[in-house]
């Protein structure tokens, strides 16, 4: 009844203990921000301005109060004036410091985390086609929203109080030197303390953060997943049994917040106890130098006053520690996919097809998606200029792998496929690719008119140019009949648009197209055949003069194929055509014959 | 915001307690300085030495007290927050599971799948957060400010002087502040839905050479984000030195009003020093208290999105018992429905009696796939009814009618799991009936070539299988459970003509008693059914069995002719 489905989708592959250090994290971190460096400075002076600005402040007050401090019917009316007036002046300046300052780190933010998202998105789209085969699309989407928002947060909130609480420490550390060094090593010990107390554990609740990303990654995936499935899971009224998996998927997620929680937030309180600690010790040590006389009361007082400055910052840095850590762990998250293998890159000087002739070879072709087991075993044919060919076999023979290979969705692992005898491996993909006109059973429509959906696989593309595709599709009365026409939105879901006239949308988005090949896997496996009938001569005008590969089940629709390639468990165990093959009697004839056998 | 109430009441009585411990904790805290200052200006000066020890020793209880209470709090308010959010997003989940098909669809899929994640993060972080600042800053506020009353009364109420700007701005901030929020969520659902699209079309688009103008929209999208936060923290950066400056100015005009006071003799120089000290503390409890608000903004947000879903009224209710005798099993009576203006489906008419077979076959978008719909009851006709031996289908309990069905739609859903739970679908089937399933859905070949057979994984949507075994699977599925009612939507598409007919072979022979209703391409795939029915434009224009047809509905026999190669094999 468990349901584990994101398990294989967290961690792709065992990740390189170096890729995951934390100062491997921290220095592409650090690589993005290093981008906006000059706001980056900008920002850090501003900072340590209005800092200096809040000491400012209360020492005019000082100085004010000094004025007040003769007394009844002496106070010293002018100087007071003076003060209170350049408090306000101070306070106001200070503020709009403050506010520049605020709007530079937002800026900052923002732009870091632009470019983050950009590049993850960048490299979702050069990753070949198998990860997203393999990958719960929900998971993916939980990274590039969830966590790379946790880095955005930690960004925004926790890079002021670190410089600030920096700025703090460092001025505090060094008065309390200059009172006294003595007392200064007393603290000596306490915050070497507080370091190896906080790196302790952040070493030790590193996992359960990284798993509170990983977990919220997998409700991801499985809400995407389940949310998809709507429909089926009402018709089999499966909602209580779906609600039930989802609590427990929503448990484990909100379980494993709770225990990084849970421990994360004893850093804080720990850091804020040894310095509460160590507080007690130099109140304690202050005091007996002061009996011993190696201190004056004056100077215990203000040291005391110092090492309190001293504490605060440091118990606000353990308070964001559990911040940190969050962001570090989706960082991780976020790297991880960044560091996936993308498709290979084109070969030095790429052949770059332009107006490809259309002479398709495949030799000695081995293919398996994974190694231990192969697909496609020694394919060997050839698909002359102009030719049709048409593939059938028994489901799972291969013959979608077969599409896979050409438009190098997958490489071969042994043999090359050649396109005008240039082996495809050297060529570049998107010239390739675009030599190819596609059109596959699952459909696939974007939000976005229907007009933009028919003209996206070409630029400039005229409304003429469109309505004839759709004309020769025959979807587009269909189109006239809604009420925006070519205008329309169509949401993904698209509910109202039947499987049958996406299927035909698609088409007339390849029919658009100037591709000098080919490729209709299952085209029209659910148009109807009377529409299908229709725009079979369309079919056939756009095969024309172009090689065409052509999967489908209805033998009707490739009888008139010039070879016909029958494979059988990716092997082509029949090639030739329609008659041929029908004198053979082989697997082709019975595939033929079984058509019109009833079943009574 | 009643999102919060509403599910943090149960839990206030925690809250509370969590509260009180973390209330104590911090007075724990603030008796440090306290000591601290009673052993240098009292305990010192004496130079009794035990004293001295006995102080420190208190320091340290104090300490261990703080530190423990401390944890101990902000667990309890972890617990608060994650059984919050835990009923929170399970109700939320419940409610999308329930919203009917077309309020599904009106809320969109990414808006509905970020609103159970992002939403519900922004939640957690801010029920947590909340807890803990929400705390120690009033404490140290209302201690602040009392302690400054007993000094001066009179000062104290300059400084509050400044206490309703503080208010209206947090007040006009938060009250700006939502909304931006809440458009930025709205860019966030652009996002997921642009990345989802990248996701499930990266097959075309990288076939299509798109990927560049995809990266260009997404840089858009990736903008409209940007822009959306911008627009929205910019509004909340003005809080926090708005703050610092109305505080300071509070602090000025205390200054000026002593220089008053201290002239007129009214109080004491000194008594303006231990004011400052707590001026400080307030100024801090302050600062803490914007930023609550500033958090909750975009908690508000956000809680407003998931309340907009959990108060949406459910459609799609159980009408009053509407039962008819009838004889038929299936009967749809003068049924018409409309997805929007157009008529999907006008005057559909048919009677099925138990047992039998209807098959639907017709252009494409003539609405075969709708009356599957109706019948499952994903959408209410708009006239006429729908009748299950009699009973009218919008008066049956969901669990009533879901239960009779096996379906298998045209673009059906598989999931990472196994073989098994995606055909068995949570029903707790036997494993013989999966079995018998998968042999009549000429599954049983497939999976037992595969090394794990019934147990085999799939990936995520079923990708690594071809089309063919994804259909064998989903009919499987359909079968598993000996249905009442049996709909396959177009299911046999990616068979071969064998298997097909094998399928039909083991339908007609295995489930004589299911009645069943087939949408196909084929004629051939209903050739045999006890009634055929043939659409055009949602409306039948030929009913009756293949016989029948063949002789009065010319259309169906033109398709009849194309589809058997023109000869006519009886």
């Amino acid at each position: 009844m468990r349901r584990g489905g994101g398990k294989q989708a967290t961690n792709p592959k065992a990740p390189e203990t170096l890729k995951t250090s934390r100062f491997y994290v921290l220095k592409r971190l650090w690589a993005y921000l290093f981008h906006y460096k000059w706001m980056l400075i900008t920002a850090t002076i501003l900072m340590v301005i209005s800092n200096s600005f809040s000491l400012v402040g209360p020492y005019l007050s000082g100085l004010a109060i000094n004025s007040i401090q003769p007394g009844e019917g002496e106070v010293l009316f002018q100087q007071v004036f003076f003060y209170v007036g350049l408090m306000i002046g101070f306070f106001v300046l200070s503020s709009v410091l403050e506010y520049f300052m605020q709007i530079l780190m937002i800026r900052l933010t923002q732009r870091t985390i632009r470019r983050l998202r950009r590049d993850v998105f960048n490299k979702m789209a050069e990753l070949p086609v198998g990860f997203f085969d393999k990958h719960q699309t929900g998971d993916i989407i939980s990274r590039i929203t969830y966590d790379i928002d946790t880095i955005n947060q930690s960004l925004q909130n926790d890079f002021i109080q670190i410089v600030t609480s920096a700025i703090t420490i460092i001025g505090s550390l060094t008065m309390m030197l200059i009172i006294s060094p003595i007392l200064t090593l007393v603290f000596g010990v306490t915050i070497p303390a507080s370091i190896l107390l906080t790196k302790y554990m952040v070493t030790r609740f590193r996992p359960l953060f990284k798993k509170r990303s990983v977990k919220l990654g997998e409700l991801n995936g499985y809400v995407e997943e389940m949310i998809s499935g709507q429909q089926t899971i009402k018709a089999y009224h499966q909602e209580e049994n779906m609600i039930e998996r989802f609590d427990e998927k929503n448990n484990e997620a909100v379980t494993a917040y709770y225990q990084a929680d849970y421990y994360g937030s004893m850093v804080g309180p720990s850091i804020n106890f040894i310095n509460n600690l160590s507080l007690s010790l130099v109140s304690v040590a202050g005091a007996l130098l002061y009996l011993f006389n190696y201190l004056t009361l004056g100077g215990v007082s203000s040291f005391v006053l110092y090492s309190r400055r001293f504490s605060g910052p440091i118990n606000e840095l353990a308070n964001i520690i559990s911040e940190l850590q969050s962001a570090f762990a989706a960082a991780e998250r976020v790297f991880l996919l960044m560091d996936e293998p993308s498709e290979a890159k084109d070969v030095l000087d790429a052949h770059v097809f332009d107006q490809a002739e259309g002479n398709v070879r495949m030799n000695k072709v081995n293919f398996g998606y994974s190694p231990d087991k192969m697909t496609i075993h020694d394919l060997d044919f050839e698909a002359p200029s102009g030719n049709v060919i048409a593939v059938v076999g028994p489901t799972g023979a291969g013959k979608t792998t077969l599409v896979n290979l050409l438009m190098r969705f997958y490489d071969p692992s042994e043999g090359t496929i050649e396109l005008d005898t240039v082996d495809t491996t050297q060529a570049t993909r998107e010239s390739l690719r675009s030599s190819y006109a596609m059109v596959l059973q699952d459909t696939w429509l974007f939000s976005g008119t229907i007009f933009e959906n028919l003209a996206y696989g070409k630029e400039n593309v005229t409304t003429e140019e469109v309505e004839k595709a759709a004309k020769t599709a025959q979807i587009h009365e269909y189109i006239m009949s809604l009420p925006n026409g070519y205008q329309t939105v169509i949401d993904q879901e698209g509910l109202n648009i039947s499987q049958g006239q996406k299927q035909l949308l698609t088409i007339a988005r390849a029919m658009i197209l100037d591709a000098n090949l080919l490729i209709l896997d299952e085209a029209t496996s659910n148009v109807d055949t009377q529409t299908e009938m229709k725009i079979q001569e369309a079919m056939q005008e756009l095969m024309n003069g172009k090689t065409s590969f052509v999967i489908a089940h209805r033998l009707s629709t490739i009888r008139n194929a010039d070879t016909i390639l029958v494979v059988r468990d990716g092997r082509i165990v029949e090639q030739g055509n329609h008659e041929e093959l029908l004198e053979k009697e082989g697997l082709y004839s019975d595939l033929y014959h079984s058509q019109f056998e009833l079943s009574a | 915001m009643n999102l919060f109430l509403e599910y943090l009441k149960p839990l206030f009585g925690r809250m509370l307690k969590g509260f009180s411990v973390k209330f104590v904790g911090t007075i724990m805290d603030l008796f440090l300085p306290l000591i601290l200052a009673y052993i240098i200006d009292v305990v010192i000066p004496t130079g009794n030495i035990n004293r001295v020890l006995l102080w420190g020793g208190a320091m340290v209880i104090c300490s261990i007290l703080a530190v423990t209470l401390s944890i101990k709090a902000n667990r309890m308010a972890s617990g608060v927050a994650r059984d919050a959010v835990e009923d929170i997003r399970h109700d939320l989940y419940d409610k999308i599971t329930y919203l009917s098909a077309s309020q599904a669809d009106q809320y969109g899929t990414p808006s509905l799948i970020s609103r159970l994640t992002s939403d519900t993060y922004n939640l957690h972080r801010t029920i947590g957060l909340m807890q803990r600042i929400g705390v120690r800053a009033p404490v140290l506020l209302i201690g602040g400010i009392l302690m400054t009353v007993t000094l001066d009364p009179v000062l104290t109420l300059v400084m509050m002087g400044v206490l309703p700007f503080a208010t209206v701005t947090v007040y006009y901030v938060s009250k700006k502040g939502v909304p931006l929020f809440d458009l930025l969520q709205q860019e966030v659902d652009k996002l997921v839905r642009t990345v989802r699209e990248n996701i499930t079309g990266a097959r075309v688009i990288k076939a299509l050479s798109k990927t560049e103008y995809e990266k260009t929209r997404f840089e858009g999208v990736n903008q409209g984000v940007v822009d959306a936060e911008t627009k929205a923290n910019r509004t909340m950066a003005a809080t926090t030195p708005l703050m610092n400056l109305f505080l300071n100015l509070g602090l000025t005009a205390v200054v000026l009003a002593s220089a008053y006071r201290v002239n007129a003799g009214l109080t004491e120089p000194g008594v303006i020093i231990a004011f400052m000290t707590y001026f400080t503390i307030i100024l801090n409890a302050m600062l803490s208290i914007t930023r609550i608000f500033v958090l909750l903004s975009r908690g508000i947000a956000s809680a407003d999105r998931v309340h907009t879903i959990l108060h949406t009224e459910p459609e799609l209710e159980i009408q009053p018992l509407d039962q008819k005798p009838d004889t038929a099993h299936i009967r749809f009576d003068h049924v018409s429905f409309a997805y929007e203006k157009s008529y999907t489906l006008e005057d559909f008419d048919f009677a099925l009696n138990k047992g039998e077979t209807l098959g639907i076959i017709g252009a494409t978008g003539s609405g075969k796939t709708t009356i599957i719909k109706l019948l499952l009851r994903l959408y209410d006709a708009d006239s006429g009814s729908i009748r299950i031996n009699g009973k009218n289908v919008n008066s049956m309990s969901l669990k009533e009618l879901h239960t009779k069905f096996g379906a298998a739609f045209q673009k059906d859903f598989l999931y990472a799991d196994t073989l098994t739970e995606n055909i068995d679908f949570g029903r707790n089937l036997s494993h013989e009936k999966i079995v018998q399933a998968t042999e009549a859905a000429q599954a049983k070949e497939f999976i037992d070539s595969l090394d794990e057979g019934l147990e085999h994984r799939l990936t995520a949507k079923g990708t690594n299988l071809s089309g063919g075994q994804k259909q064998r699977v989903l009919l499987s599925r359909a079968l598993a459970g000996n249905p009442e009612i049996l709909m396959l939507d177009d299911s046999s598409s990616a068979l071969d003509y064998k298997t097909d007919a094998q399928l039909r072979k083991a339908l007609t022979e295995g489930y004589q008693n299911t009645t069943t209703i087939m949408v196909a391409q084929r004629i051939s795939s209903i050739q045999q059914a006890d009634q055929i029915i043939m659409l055009e434009k949602g409306r039948i224009i030929g009913k009756g069995t293949h016989k029948e047809l063949m002789k009065t509905c010319e259309p169906y026999r033109e398709i009849y002719y194309n589809q058997s190669g023109g000869k006519e094999i009886a």
